[in-house]
């Protein structure tokens, strides 16, 4: 089997003066090629994880390997073959968009002359033509985050490492930020990319690692994921409150976890999702209590979240 | 070698392109030591005496390099800040490069701002009386004080957290400034303030560039040897400081 594109084993990495730690046995494999998205809500070690693998930040305990290198022996071959994205749209504002890409070009030692055919074919590929000679800080968030992406792939990279690639934007901004991400997936790069919006994990990568305290807690395709972490759901609606409240008993007999009511809403979820139907169905009509609209859904990642966070709540009591 | 050489001149022109993209900034910059001289040789010199400007000039020039702790910590935290020096940091190039190619542009940056204020104090008739070569060995000792203000600008740009703080900072440099010897000799002020005045570097340098360039002003004793002196312990303290905070960016 190839080498993967990133490894990291039982990263530890502890701030100076924190009480917790901000990874805390943390692993990944990441295959070449792929998208994967690290998800996580904040204060969960996506960033902290971009920073070590990115050689920016020193891991306490633990390994790491991207690209084929060490990056606590290696720092200088794995920035040889990477490319670097941030939460903030690194790039010189005084400075106009070709000035940044010549001047990082430059720097990845491409001569004066390359480096500038460079900064033009790349600006073309963004849809920045245009805009190349305004200084950055006329741009607009989704520009400022394209001439950052461009900026990342001046030689390109085995591996792109994004971080929050779209906090902050508006909605037109975040679909300019990820249809260029979507034509750097096709040209076959491996991309680590952190988010804390599912959607955007869903939309972007093959596969998803799910962050919480510092560590993986759940890994797999989109798909996957949500089949593994959380129970497939049935949305009934009824006509009226009172009769969601008559069927609510019956409903809550064939479930296998807590049902949620909203109104004339009942959501329940089921671990067998024919079975759980026909028989709630059955011994709906059976009460004479029949619902007016029927759903059978997958969770959603916010539910995959809200799960690990009623989990994770649960324990702590326990805990105490 | 020839990399790091190569890198920290890309860097420096990354300034001096900053400087074509914003000519006003380091224009105003510029000119705004020429203003204070202005004010204080044209306003005080009259009520102090005759000989006032030519006196003040030097320490006006010592002043300036003094002035550019602040731009060096503005570039540094701003581009902490922005996530530009993280950038540089995961691309492949020698970490000195960074730090060097500042030091570069700053340094060109106050050597053009000292060529206008000289110019400036010149065409109001200031001179030099000892001739060119001591007038440079001045200047040289100007720079090395400006050399020296590099690396505490570099740490406090990395200590500061975000531009509130340079606030505080663009503050402090005034009472800095006006309790040494760039205004008036420290021997007239009340005795303990004086002898504060007469141990800030910036009096040293101050005091041996009125040597050099045979300008009035009581020169205190070992007045050269303390110019050359406390830019070096300057740079012993906050160079290694410097380095370290960097690094620290990593932990």
């Amino acid at each position: 089997m190839a080498e993967p594109a990133i490894s990291a084993d039982g990263i530890r990495k502890t701030y100076r003066g924190a009480q917790t730690p901000a990874l805390d046995g943390f692993d990944l494999e990441v295959p070449r090629g792929t998208v994967y998205g690290l998800l996580g809500p904040n204060g969960a070690g996506k960033t902290t994880a971009v920073r070590i693998l990115a050689t920016l930040m020193r891991l306490d305990a633990g390994r790491a390997v991207v690209a084929g290198h060490d990056v606590s022996t290696q720092a200088a071959q794995v920035r040889q073959r990477i490319g670097l994205v941030g939460q903030y749209a690194a790039v010189d504002e005084i400075l106009s968009g070709r000035q940044n890409l010549v001047l990082f070009g430059r720097l990845n030692h491409l001569g004066r002359t390359r480096a500038a055919t460079r900064a033009d074919e790349l600006l073309q590929r963004f849809g920045l033509a245009e805009a190349g000679g305004k200084p950055v800080a006329k741009y607009s968030g989704g520009m400022r985050r394209r001439l950052d992406l461009a900026a990342s792939l001046i030689v390109s990279p085995e591996v792109l490492f994004v971080d929050e690639p779209t906090t902050g934007l508006d909605p037109q901004g975040r679909q300019e930020v990820w249809s260029a991400l979507r034509e750097l997936v096709a040209g076959g790069t491996t991309i680590l990319l952190t988010t804390q919006y599912l959607e955007e994990a869903d939309q972007l990568a093959n596969r998803i690692a799910m962050l919480w305290h510092g560590r993986v807690v759940s890994e797999g395709t989109p798909d996957e994921l949500k089949a593994t972490i959380g129970d497939d759901w049935i949305d009934l609606a009824f006509a009226d409150a009172d009769q969601a409240r008559l069927a609510l008993p019956t409903v809550a007999a064939h479930a296998d976890g807590e049902p949620r009511t909203e109104e004339h809403r009942i959501s329940v979820p089921v671990r067998q999702r024919t079975k759980a139907l026909i028989a709630i169905s059955t011994a709906l009509a059976a009460d004479g209590v029949e619902p007016v609209e029927v759903n059978l859904r997958r969770p959603t990642l916010d539910e995959v979240f809200l799960d690990l966070h009623r989990k994770q709540g649960d324990k702590q009591e326990v805990a105490a | 070698m020839t990399a790091v050489l190569g890198e920290t001149w890309v860097l420096a022109r990354r300034e001096l392109t900053h400087w074509r993209q914003q000519p006003a900034g380091v224009i105003i910059n510029w000119l705004f030591t020429v203003m204070v001289a202005l004010m204080f040789g044209g306003l005080f010199g009259g009520a102090i005496g005759d000989d006032y400007f030519d006196y003040l000039m030097p320490g006006m020039f010592a002043l300036a390099m003094f002035f550019g702790v602040e731009a060096t910590m503005t570039a540094v935290s701003s581009d902490a800040a922005k996530g530009v020096t993280d950038r540089f940091r995961s691309l492949p190039i020698h970490s000195a490069s960074v730090v060097l190619g500042r030091c570069l542009a700053d340094l060109m940056n106050s050597a053009v701002g000292l060529v206008v204020l000289v110019g400036a104090a010149a065409a109001l008739g200031w001179r030099w009386q000892e001739g060119l070569g001591r007038a440079l060995a001045a200047f040289g000792l100007l720079l090395l004080l400006r050399f020296a203000l590099l690396w505490v600008g570099i740490f406090l740009g990395l200590v500061v957290k975000g531009p509130e703080s340079v606030t505080m900072v663009q503050i402090l440099v005034w009472p800095v400034g006006f309790l040494s010897g760039v205004f008036v000799d420290p021997a007239t002020m009340p005795t303990w303030l004086g002898t504060i005045a007469q141990w800030n570097p910036l009096s040293a340098t101050a005091a041996a560039s009125r040597e050099l360039f045979g300008n009035p002003g009581l020169i205190p004793d070992h007045a050269m040897l303390l110019a050359v002196l406390w830019p070096l312990l300057l740079t012993a303290i906050f160079l290694p400081l410097s380095v370290h905070r960097y690094r620290r960016l990593g932990s």
